[in-house]
């Protein structure tokens, strides 16, 4: 792999720019049998709480044109779990390793900055836009207040990077984007999954035994981009692009909309190899047309 | 032997039924270390989620794949031909434990929950029975193949055109047997676990559920479990499944 795809997101060094999404890849050890984890930049862990936490209900995932619907509910070990039985195994895997953090009160997003503050994690995610549970989670990310308040007070007990992950179900990206930078962001992510629902005909009941779920995959590409292309027309902090992106002329357009980096999921499903053809993709493209450092693209869209 | 991706050809074809499909689908480096209830997610055109389908059986470097129509996907699948090139992510899931063929087994089957079954009756051969339960005569699918394997077989229909008029669980009280294999709707896997805990037989069940990734990354496919001290939690089909022991689900 060339210097073409290195890039340096909040001081820290990543290998290539593809990051794989947290709540598609696990701890990475189920993906880890179809290639070496380091194949990718970075991963973001799934979703940890402060405690284990059970998930909900199933049926928990629907599929919809070109997207899934999905309702895990923040399913995980736990902070300590992870620190004890995943981060030593993956640590030696080599990708950047990116904590994605969820908690139902301000504090328990400070308590679990704090932990992994004190261990080999290279960044933390703040995940204040899972519409799957029912305390906490998205509730931080829809306003600008909040995403300030809950930014400024992880920042104070976070001695990590800190990326805020930004919903899209939200009427303005941008103002909220900003309020995670003026709380002290070092870099922000989005999209996370929109709110969605499908309903069986047969049994007159939502698909999801949650009722409702978040979409991702290539349905919500085009949103994604959009939203990028706002935030990182406002931050100044680095904007990591997600949603929908399966191919390399999606992580492309990513960055040509503003992105410094990308995190790639529910292609995943489709294809576990799909962050080696993207990879190999991108290679050619930039060697193709003569560019030193995919770095080069971030922001170069030309508004009309 | 680890998952990973494959491509096979699909060297045969037939419709078993108006909506069940029978392919033969070459794949010799799986064939040989496939285990009697372990799964394939295989791509379809146009849908971004692969379909979980249950391996039916192997043979000399043939992996058998027999599914019914159950939505857009599995339609999509029937579409395929002779000749065609399936991709697939196998083998999947932990597979029907089989400690010892010689004892006796009772393979319990509903509808299109009868074809991961076949596997298991090639092992048991002679020792097996196989109480197989369907809608009707015309949904009857695999008798042959069970009988060929060496399994004395059974068959209940719902309405009585086939077999015996009933369920394929209500076999289990007038065989003798030591293991029971089930694979079929929830209330038919109800009763027969209800029923081999009252017979004190070991019973291991086969599950299915809507599922995304099949390796057990993104925790799509729960399914409620229980500890034995009664605590339940979701444990997920695709990894800690599809095959569980009857005492440890809550159904």
């Amino acid at each position: 792999m060339s210097e073409r795809l290195h890039v340096k997101i909040a001081g820290v060094d990543f290998k290539n720019p593809l990051i794989a999404a947290s709540g598609t890849f696990g701890f990475g050890r189920e993906f880890a049998e179809f290639y070496p984890l380091k194949t990718f930049g970075g991963i973001s862990c799934k979703g940890l709480t402060l405690k284990e936490r059970a998930g909900n209900p199933p049926p928990r995932i629907a599929e919809t044109p070109s997207g899934i619907l999905n309702s895990v509910g923040l399913q995980n070990p736990g902070v300590e779990h992870f620190i004890r039985e995943d981060l030593p195994w993956i640590r030696q895997q080599g990708p950047v390793i990116i904590a994605n953090i969820a908690g139902s009160t301000v504090d328990d997003y400070c308590q679990m900055a704090q932990r992994l503050s004190q261990t080999e994690v290279d960044l933390i995610e703040l995940n204040i836009s899972c519409p799957n549970v029912k305390k906490g989670g998205a509730a931080f990310g829809i306003s600008c207040e909040s995403v300030e308040k809950i930014t400024k007070a992880v920042r104070a007990f976070c001695k990590k990077p800190l990326i805020v992950k930004l919903s899209p179900n939200v009427s303005n990206i941008a103002d909220i984007a900003a309020a995670a930078e003026s709380g002290g962001a070092d870099a922000i992510s989005l999209i996370n999954t929109l709110t969605g629902m499908r309903i069986d005909l047969k049994t007159r009941r939502p698909i999801l035994h949650n009722n409702t779920g978040g979409l991702s995959g290539p349905a919500v590409f085009p949103i994604a981009v959009r939203m990028v292309f706002e935030a990182a027309s406002r931050v100044k902090v680095p904007v990591i692009g997600l949603g929908g992106i399966t191919s390399w002329q999606d992580v492309v357009e990513m960055f040509l909309a503003g992105a410094s980096a990308v995190q790639i999921g529910t292609i995943l499903f489709h294809d576990p190899y799909a962050p080696v053809k993207i990879l190999e993709g991108l290679e050619q493209y930039l060697s193709k047309n003569g560019i030193s450092n995919i770095s080069e693209l971030t922001g170069k869209v030309q508004p009309w | 032997m680890k998952y990973d991706v494959w491509n096979g050809t699909v060297i045969r074809k037939e419709a078993l039924t108006q909506d069940i499909f029978d392919f033969t689908v070459k794949a010799p480096t799986l064939a040989s270390v496939v285990k009697p209830g372990q799964f394939a997610n295989i791509l379809v055109p146009n849908k971004l989620l692969r379909r979980p389908i249950s391996i039916c059986s192997v043979q000399n470097g043939f992996l058998r794949f027999v599914f019914q129509i159950r939505g857009e996907g599995t339609e999509l699948l029937s579409h395929f031909q002779v000749g065609d090139t399936l991709d697939f992510l196998a083998p999947l899931g932990n597979g029907f434990p089989v400690e010892d063929p010689q004892k006796k087994a009772i393979f319990v089957g509903g509808g299109i929950g009868v074809p991961p079954l076949l596997g298991l009756a090639q092992k048991y051969g002679r020792n097996g029975t196989a109480a197989l339960g369907f809608r009707s005569k015309e949904a009857v699918i695999l008798e042959k193949d069970f009988a060929a394997a060496g399994s004395t077989v059974k068959i209940a229909t719902d309405n009585g055109s086939f077999g015996q008029h009933g369920f394929a669980a209500d076999f289990l009280e007038e065989t003798s047997f030591d293991i029971c294999y089930a694979c079929g709707p929830k209330p038919m896997l109800k009763a027969v676990s209800k029923l081999c805990k009252q017979m004190n037989k070991q019973c291991w069940i086969s599950l299915e559920e809507r599922m995304a990734c099949g390796i057990g990354a993104c925790l799509g496919c729960a399914v409620e479990l229980k500890r034995s001290n009664g605590e339940s939690y979701y444990g997920h089909v695709c990894k800690d499944g599809p095959v569980f022991s009857s005492e440890e689900v809550v159904l």
